[in-house]
């Protein structure tokens, strides 16, 4: 309903001030070359291109991601190291890693994933770390009271316990690493939303550009509403976490 | 004897630097029979959940010896707390057969023991509910079903009812008399409500405030199954209340300002109103 009365708003106001359509696209126009991406294959194909970078660069995030923060709650001595520095890169804007990843791995797909990587992979650490440290000790003492000692107290009380945290690192985590990826196919690359976004922009072709945005926000969407929403709504409903 | 306290103390560092050790508790000495329901009751701050920790082994003694069946090897004691802390992941089942999958025990076997003890408490309606769907009083029984399960000898009880209003507490009081009988166990039970341990205990161990001591052990030779409501144990319960109130004010004068005192009158004497907390 609200989506419906902007998008009138917005016609009505592209009819009524004369703004030229280089700068102002209609939503007509915008429909035209979201219909006309699709059937051409333009917006399919940087989609599945850019969804292909984002699965490796944010499967290698969690990989990374994940361990790490298990090994910076549980170890002191990493915890005081590769912990804190975790914590300082976290503050860099991760597309500040491009031009270094550019001189690294030449102008290729892998510079975009390592920015990716780099976006993501700290703030999966972060909340897992935090996950487990924060899990109640009194769930940890009646997890050893029943006998549960080393691995299995870390694999049945302290993982479990973790988990919501841990889903939520994970969704912000794909949120970081979707922008680090808009961010590096916007600056290089062949193929990519992004790409249609640099295309749109050199060919002044401002209905492209809103089309591709329209595409962005959509995936985000969708990613949200079909991956982790369900997700964070069976554990908060397993858990008991929805307040009631 | 199931439980040896032998010269027992602990001691922890102040938390500010330069605050100094605190002495949590002091040459306890406490034997627990087989099959015997004993209660500790003592002020706040007087080692009393300290004492349970080292019996089950979570935490170490720093002199004298605690001996479980006639071995130091501890874990032979399962500890029941006042949150009933059941993993919110967990089914009711999932939670009885928590133990018993650490042991590795097979599935079939885990099912049937847990089911068996969800009986004993009453919950076996519950077995698939989450422990967020549960009561107070039902999550405590729960919490007594998973601790069952395991078979240990000894259960050990840290104020297990205190969270709880004064019905279900109540119900839980006779709930727990009628599993003891059942099973047998050898119950070491501490409170700060000295009517809850009068009515529940064979013997009711008085401790001293910082550091904690064994002060006095007052046996209760009361008919069972006991009511905190009946009038005998009251009185039972106002002699124990005597014995400690030296305890409690010793407490205060640390905790409160100077030039503050104990007023008999400020204590609620109408029967129920007070239920014998001291704290």
């Amino acid at each position: 309903m609200f989506l419906a009365a902007l998008v009138l708003v917005w016609e009505i106001f592209v009819r009524l001030s004369h703004i030229s359509s280089l700068l102002v696209p209609s939503p007509e126009g915008v429909w035209g070359a979201l219909a006309e991406g699709f059937t051409s294959g333009t917006i399919p194909r940087a989609v599945l291109a850019s969804m292909g970078r984002m699965l490796i660069g944010y499967g290698l995030a969690v990989a990374i991601g994940l361990p790490l923060g298990v090994a910076i709650a549980r170890v002191s001595a990493i915890r005081d190291t590769i912990g804190a520095a975790a914590m300082g890169l976290q503050t860099l804007p991760s597309i500040c890693w491009l031009p270094m990843a550019l001189l690294w791995f030449g102008l290729s797909e892998k510079a975009v994933i390592f920015v990716v990587v780099m976006g993501a992979t700290f703030s999966i650490t972060t909340a897992v770390d935090d996950g487990i440290r924060n899990v109640s000790p009194l769930l940890i003492k009646a997890g050893r009271t029943l006998g549960a000692r080393g691995l299995r107290l870390q694999t049945a009380v302290v993982l479990p316990a973790a988990l919501p945290t841990i889903v939520t690192g994970l969704k912000l985590g794909w949120s970081f690493a979707w922008r680090s990826l808009m961010a590096g196919e916007l600056l290089y690359s062949e193929q990519g939303l992004g790409r249609v976004l640099t295309t749109g922009r050199d060919l002044q072709d401002m209905a492209q550009v809103a089309s591709a945005i329209i595409v962005i926000l959509a995936l985000g969407l969708l990613i949200n509403a079909y991956v982790f929403g369900p997700v964070e709504r069976a554990l908060a409903n397993r858990y008991g976490l929805t307040g009631d | 004897m199931k439980i040896q306290i032998s010269d027992v103390s602990r001691t922890f560092n102040g938390h500010a630097k330069g605050h100094h050790q605190v002495t949590a508790l002091e040459g306890i000495h406490l034997g627990v029979r087989e099959g015997e329901f004993v209660a500790i009751v003592g002020p706040s701050g007087c080692g009393k959940s300290t004492l349970l920790d080292l019996v089950a082994g979570l935490q170490a003694p720093d002199g004298g010896d605690i001996t479980v069946n006639g071995q130091s090897t501890r874990g032979d004691a399962v500890l029941i707390f006042q949150e009933a802390a059941l993993f919110p992941w967990l089914t009711v089942q999932g939670n009885v057969e928590f133990g018993l999958r650490t042991r590795g025990v097979p599935r079939a076997q885990r099912q049937e023991t847990a089911l068996q003890h969800l009986q004993t408490v009453r919950l076996v309606q519950f077995a698939n509910a989450m422990p967020h769907q549960l009561s107070g009083g039902m999550k405590q029984r729960a919490a007594i079903a998973r601790a069952l399960a395991l078979d240990p000898p000894v259960l050990l009880m840290d104020e297990p009812f205190a969270a709880l209003d004064a019905q279900t507490r109540d119900i839980m009081h006779q709930e727990l008399q009628r599993i003891w009988e059942e099973t047998g166990k050898t119950i070491l039970f501490v409170t700060h409500n000295v009517r809850e341990a009068v009515c529940l205990a064979d013997r009711v161990v008085l401790m001293t405030a910082r550091p904690g001591r064994v002060k006095d052990i007052l046996p209760v030779d009361l008919p069972r199954p006991r009511s905190v409501n009946d009038p005998d144990l009251a009185e039972l319960a106002s002699v124990a209340l005597a014995h400690l109130r030296e305890e409690i004010q010793k407490v205060e004068r640390e905790e409160f300002d100077s030039g503050w005192c104990y007023q008999e009158t400020s204590v609620p004497s109408s029967p129920g109103a007070g239920l014998g907390n001291i704290r």
